[in-house]
């Protein structure tokens, strides 16, 4: 019988009296993409980061692959990876050395070969020796994504790996990446404002707006039920735009 | 755990492969220092003032110990906000007595390059041996890295919590210690409130120490021993300091926001 990956039960995360995440409850099965979407604040980066740990919950609870993220993080870190076009590796550095050093942190043994494999598979061989800072935006995005797969990851959280990337590169990044999930059967969570990569990348979707879950359900079904991702997605920001409005009107 | 302490030591030891400004943090302004205080020395010294003016070259070389061992650790992690990788560094299952183990050697190794340095530049051009110290050599230089590594806990607690905000603190925090700590004189010389402070911190023992040695040709164990004890107090509370400050970096998620001031 198949068990999810990621179970995420009825969590939020308060700074002060502000709800950045506000019980939000989702599941992730093996092999399984999953979008989360929303407008900019939504709160789709403190959800991620929730999940790896990077910040503590107020409420609720998070299991990745069977083990509880508050006792258990060393060892969920072990097993899951995370890529997002916001953080970088050091530029200082030559393409190889920062794999060496990731590859020791994550304590792989034989990771010459393991390097040399996934910069193949990447296209980035030929940049071995480059130092990173001397990379191009698409050569980075792939660096990052070539990091985030040293761990062989049963699941991989990715912040936008498409953002800032011409429509060619974008385009090569995901089918690379579309290729390594389907090869390696890896777990995906997925943000992105790009709703056509989010219908070819996911299985499933999950809208989040002011903290909360406010849609759910496959690419298909919610185009069958609300017309287009991009439909949806605008509605949605507006909505969320017109509460925060009027929450500020009423402040006034 | 070995491998992932190799991991970090490994990030930044690469670093020193091709840059010239890091090998400059190691030698060039130590060796500035030193010709400063090297020449000032001598001139003392020819103008006929006691003999014991030779300390002021061994506290300006047993100062930057210090020094070095603090920026060591520090500047290590501030590195990682500066290139944008703290997240890539904290989403891996490296735990954080491994990482402050990793960059404690960072600081120490660094420490005892630049040592090494200033000891032959001050033997070959003020014919200073700082080995004219004994064995209280091992000890002072011990006391003075684990208080480098106390002080660097505090100061990355800092850059942890404000990011590339704190980055005066880096290089602020071992010069309000510096005139207390009574490098370059004796403690006497400190008004009475300053004196108070300056007890309480283990670098005041050791340059005190290396004055009686230089002077008087004795080594006062129990000053080393003084020095040691507060270290332990000081090494506990800056780990202390550096695991609350980073529980309360997760409650506020600040990890990923760098310069908050």
């Amino acid at each position: 019988m198949l068990k999810q990956i990621v179970e995420v039960k009825d969590i939020s995360k308060y700074f002060g009296t502000v709800a950045a995440v506000d019980h939000i409850s989702f599941t992730v099965w093996p092999g399984e993409v999953l979008g989360l979407l929303g407008p900019n604040g939504a709160g789709k980066t403190t959800t991620i980061q929730l999940l790896l740990g990077l910040t503590t919950l107020t409420h609720g609870q998070i299991e990745i692959l069977g083990m509880d993220i508050k006792t258990k993080r060393n060892e969920i870190l072990q097993r899951v990876n995370f890529s997002s076009a916001y953080i970088s590796l050091p530029s200082n550095l030559t393409v190889y050395e920062n794999l060496v050093v990731f590859a020791k942190l994550y304590g792989i043994r034989h990771y010459r070969n393991k390097i040399m494999e996934l910069l193949e598979f990447f296209d980035l061989l030929h940049i071995l020796n480059s130092r990173t800072g001397m990379l191009s935006t698409g050569q980075m995005t792939r660096l990052n994504l070539t990091k985030s797969f040293i761990n062989d990851p049963e699941i991989i959280f990715l912040d936008e790996p498409t953002a800032s990337l011409d429509p060619e590169v974008a385009s090569r990044v995901r089918e690379k990446l579309k290729k390594i999930q389907i090869e390696k059967n890896v777990s995906m969570i997925y943000t992105s404002h790009n709703m056509n990569e989010v219908e070819l990348m996911c299985n499933r979707v999950l809208f989040i707006a002011n903290g909360k879950n406010v849609l759910e359900g496959t690419p298909k079904e919610i185009k069958e039920k609300s017309g287009s991702l991009e439909d949806v997605f605008i509605s949605i920001a507006r909505a969320t735009n017109f509460q925060i409005n009027n929450c500020k009107d009423e402040r006034l | 755990m070995i491998s992932r302490i190799t991991g970090i030591l490994l990030r930044h030891l690469y670093l020193y492969q091709r840059s010239l400004v890091r090998w400059m943090e190691l030698f060039f302004w130590p060796l500035m220092n030193l010709l400063l205080w090297g020449f000032l020395t001598y001139y003392l010294r020819n103008i006929e003032m006691p003999i014991a003016i030779n300390y002021l070259i061994g506290a300006m070389i047993l100062w930057d110990i210090l020094y070095r061992s603090q920026q060591g650790i520090t500047l290590s992690l501030t590195e990682e906000f500066w290139s944008k990788n703290i997240i890539n560094i904290f989403i891996t299952p490296i735990r954080t007595y491994e990482l402050v183990i990793a960059l404690c050697i960072i600081g120490f190794l660094k420490a005892f390059m630049t040592m090494g340095f200033l000891i032959l530049i001050s033997w070959y051009l003020y014919q200073f041996n700082l080995f004219d110290l004994g064995f209280s050599l091992a000890p002072f230089i011990g006391n003075l890295i684990l208080f480098g590594w106390s002080i660097g806990m505090m100061t990355m607690s800092l850059v942890l919590r404000y990011g590339n905000a704190a980055d005066a603190f880096i290089w602020g925090i071992p010069f309000l210690i510096q005139p207390i700590s009574a490098v370059f004189y004796p403690v006497d010389v400190l008004p009475p409130f300053l004196k108070f402070c300056a007890y309480a911190l283990p670098s005041t023992y050791i340059f005190e120490g290396m004055r009686t040695v230089l002077n008087e040709g004795v080594f006062n164990i129990s000053l080393v021993y003084l020095s040691f004890c507060m270290n332990l107090l000081y090494l506990s509370a800056g780990a202390f300091y550096f695991s609350w400050m980073l529980r309360r970096v997760r409650e506020k998620g600040l990890l990923s926001k760098t310069s908050i001031e």
